[in-house]
């Protein structure tokens, strides 16, 4: 006679085919995540979700700033005003100068017959919080596809580059920071104009050349910028400064060590730069259907002008 | 609790509000803007081992997958490595329930030390498959602080299921 125990025992499945259940939609969760991509739209659902809790994290912090702001004194803030003030003026020289060579750059480029660089579009947005992830560089800002952030946009601070959106949420978006080992950026070396590429180096917090020639010209204090050749970012926006490099007979490629320029892991205002507009779209191939259908337009109109 | 027992109070049955409000103070927690994440605990992890032990046919497998998916969405990485992990440390929370009662609070946090350290190194390797480097031991730190939290957190938790004296005496 087969014994079963009485519904008041029953817990559904045992806890063992339960964990077997979880786990296994957890692992076809991550191959489906890491290789195909194909789970973004529950994430951003989950991140919808999520978005409230985050926000609310992040006040107790604002109030603290707004606090102590009410309390500083009057001395500090006429100080403060005298240095901005000295600043301004060193800025406004600064830029005079930058508007005046922009003005010659550009009439140059018009010589040269080269496209004109047209003006980035810059967006202010605040830094909500870092991704509790103590391995990838990344931070999520209060912008996301309802502002109109687009992946792949370049994200700036005042200073440099601080990386690119990766990830657009409805209400926020994810940005990888230069110092991310997954993320790259191509740069040039203010000296000399020696193209490379510069990767993330991870825990180090710093940034390294790789694949640079052992002998390539490259010394330690020098400005790297971005090149602008990617599509991505556009050219001329400070990178990192060299602080160190190692050549080693045994290895053909040099290692070059260079700390980013622009506040990586401090600050909370950052710029998001989109730059659609400046560059202009990859030429079609020539297609010999329609070549030959305006030469046919051309010809008859100069028949009409003949009558 | 049968003869033995450290716990004295019968305590009333836990709310789910209860439940639900614990589990958004804890998510609250590790999404603050902590300046070092690898020397922070993880609340939610502590929370859900602390309701898989005292409540576990309330709180199980499901519960911890669900909020496992929201903790990964929310610091953006890999959907399915917190699910992981917070699915293996329910079920080992559910299996030592019966057990854990009967220690006293700094046996109960070896316990949950283990627990935790199970879970860490289950994200961990789920990140090196994923092809990251090994980010150093600190990240230990994390779970064995959430441990040395475990007394707190589960006296802080139990107040609302506590009676009052008076009740008590009737």
């Amino acid at each position: 006679m087969e014994h079963t125990p009485p519904p008041f025992f029953k817990r559904g499945p045992a806890p063992l085919v339960r964990l077997f259940f979880f786990a296994s939609l957890s692992l076809a969760l991550l191959v489906l995540d890491a290789r195909f991509r194909y789970a973004e739209g529950l994430r951003s659902v989950l991140a919808l979700a999520a978005y409230p809790l985050q926000r609310a994290a992040t006040a107790p912090v604002d109030l603290l700033g707004a606090v102590g702001s009410y309390f500083s004194t009057q001395a500090q803030l006429f100080e403060e005003n005298a240095a901005l003030r000295a600043k301004n003026l060193a800025l406004a020289q600064a830029a005079q100068r930058y508007e005046t060579a922009e003005a010659e750059a550009a009439q140059l480029r018009r010589l040269i017959g080269a496209a004109e660089k047209l003006d980035v579009k810059a967006t202010p947005a605040e830094i909500l919080y870092a991704g509790r992830d103590p391995y990838s560089h990344k931070v999520f800002i209060n912008l996301g596809a309802q502002q109109g952030v687009k992946p792949g946009s370049p994200v700036a601070d005042e200073a440099g580059v601080v990386g690119q959106v990766t990830r657009v949420h409805p209400l926020v978006s994810e940005v990888t920071l230069v110092t991310d080992q997954d993320h790259a950026v191509p740069i040039q070396v203010v000296r000399n104009g020696l193209r490379a590429i510069a990767f993330g180096g991870g825990p180090s917090g710093m940034l390294e050349l790789r694949f640079t020639a052992g002998n390539a010209e490259i010394q330690n204090g020098d400005r790297l910028v971005t090149s602008g050749i990617d599509g991505t970012y556009p050219a001329g926006l400070p990178v990192a400064t060299v602080v160190r490099i190692e050549r080693d007979a045994e290895h053909s490629f040099a290692r070059v060590v260079c700390r980013p320029i622009a506040g990586v892991d401090r600050g909370r205002f950052v710029l998001v730069l989109s730059d659609e507009a400046a560059r202009p779209s990859r030429p079609e191939e020539a297609q010999p259907g329609k070549e030959r259908r305006s030469d046919k337009v051309r010809r008859a109109r100069s028949k009409e002008k003949d009558a | 609790m049968p003869f033995g027992s450290r716990s004295e109070h019968i305590l009333r049955p836990a709310r789910a509000s209860t439940i639900a409000a614990s589990f958004a103070v804890a998510l609250l927690l590790n999404f603050l803007p902590w300046k070092d994440l690898r020397l922070v605990p993880d609340f939610v992890a502590l929370v859900l081992t602390f309701w898989c032990v005292r409540q576990p046919r309330l709180v199980g497998l499901g519960v911890a997958w669900s909020v496992g998916l929201l903790v990964d969405a929310g610091n953006g990485v890999l959907l399915g490595q917190h699910a992981l992990a917070y699915s293996v440390l329910a079920f080992l929370a559910i299996w030592l329930s019966r057990r854990i009662l009967w220690f006293g609070p700094m046996l109960q946090a070896t316990h949950v030390a283990l627990m935790l350290v199970v879970a860490q190194s289950l994200v961990l390797l789920v990140r090196i498959a994923a092809g990251d480097h090994f980010p150093g031991w600190a990240v230990y730190t994390s779970p064995l602080a959430g441990a040395a939290l475990w007394p707190l957190v589960s006296w802080l938790l139990v107040l609302p299921q506590r009676r009052l004296e008076r009740e008590q005496s009737i």
